[in-house]
């Protein structure tokens, strides 16, 4: 059975999983040689979708025993995560850009919260029809 | 479950920056600490941070914690006396290298990044909520 929130699902974990790189990079802001991260989003979703579509909500973890019960593989961003280009490097090999940072983690959260409507939207919906109103 | 990390980490951070905050707190105390010889003069001390690292996967993934609190090595600064009742032989008194300017600008770099911390952790905290709250 396909997910009923369908992309957002995802979404929404790619959007925490990121949340919290960026509040990683924000914490080592004062790190010597710290490189900051980010998730690359397009990439991700994009990746998400072609796994969706293929074959919708398949179990990906690896059966080696025929009495292992089917399960979901841990949903991670590690495969998409980049260093970020800094526009002006510190000296001590530090490439947090506490502006540039705090901006994208304001971002991240707002669309979070999109995601969230969109799901709600989903529940509400779902709601309704089970109601017949 | 990662909003949670997300808590733990920006935790790390505000850990990190309150040390700093302590050891300019201890330098800025220490500014008149003054002596009659270079050994026992008090040298200012700074924290040096690192990333935490993830162990199983090797990448920068948990946060921030203190490496080490290392001492300024800049010169002591040596000041001549000779009334002073600390003076030494040669009438000199030594002052700790503690630069009273760069540690204010060090103090407000702590307190912002202390800031930008806890703002990330009230973010999170609503997130978290709202996503508790989902479907009522």
């Amino acid at each position: 059975m396909e997910s009923i929130f369908g992309l957002h699902e995802r979404a929404l974990q790619v959007r925490s999983e990121r949340q919290q790189v960026l509040a990683n990079n924000l914490a080592n802001a004062d790190t010597p040689n710290f490189k900051a991260r980010d998730v690359d989003w397009r990439k991700q979703l994009s990746a998400a979708q072609d796994d969706m579509q293929r074959t919708p909500y398949k179990p990906d973890m690896q059966k080696t025993n025929s009495r292992h019960i089917d399960g979901f593989a841990d949903f991670t961003t590690e495969d998409y995560l980049k260093f970020r280009m800094p526009t002006q490097a510190a000296l001590d090999g530090n490439t947090v850009e506490a502006h540039i940072e705090k901006a994208q983690f304001m971002e991240n959260a707002m669309q979070y919260q999109a995601s969230l409507e969109f799901i709600n939207g989903r529940i509400t919906g779902i709601r309704g029809a089970l109601r017949g109103e | 479950m990662s909003m949670f990390r997300t808590l733990d980490i920006s935790a790390t951070g505000l850990h990190a920056q309150t040390i700093r905050l302590n050891t300019i707190a201890s330098n800025m105390a220490n500014v008149d600490s003054i002596s009659s010889n270079a050994q026992d003069t008090f040298r200012g001390k700074k924290p040096v941070f690192e990333t935490i690292m993830d162990e199983a996967t090797g990448l920068p993934a948990g946060g921030v914690k203190i490496k080490d609190i290392v001492e300024n090595k800049a010169p002591l600064k040596m000041e001549y006396m000779p009334n002073h009742p600390m003076a030494d032989d040669k009438g000199y008194i030594y002052r700790p290298n503690v630069n009273v300017v760069e540690e204010m600008a060090d103090m407000m770099s702590a307190s912002r990044t202390y800031q930008t911390n806890i703002e990330v952790m009230n973010t999170s905290k609503q997130l978290l909520l709202r996503t508790i709250q989902m479907g009522k």
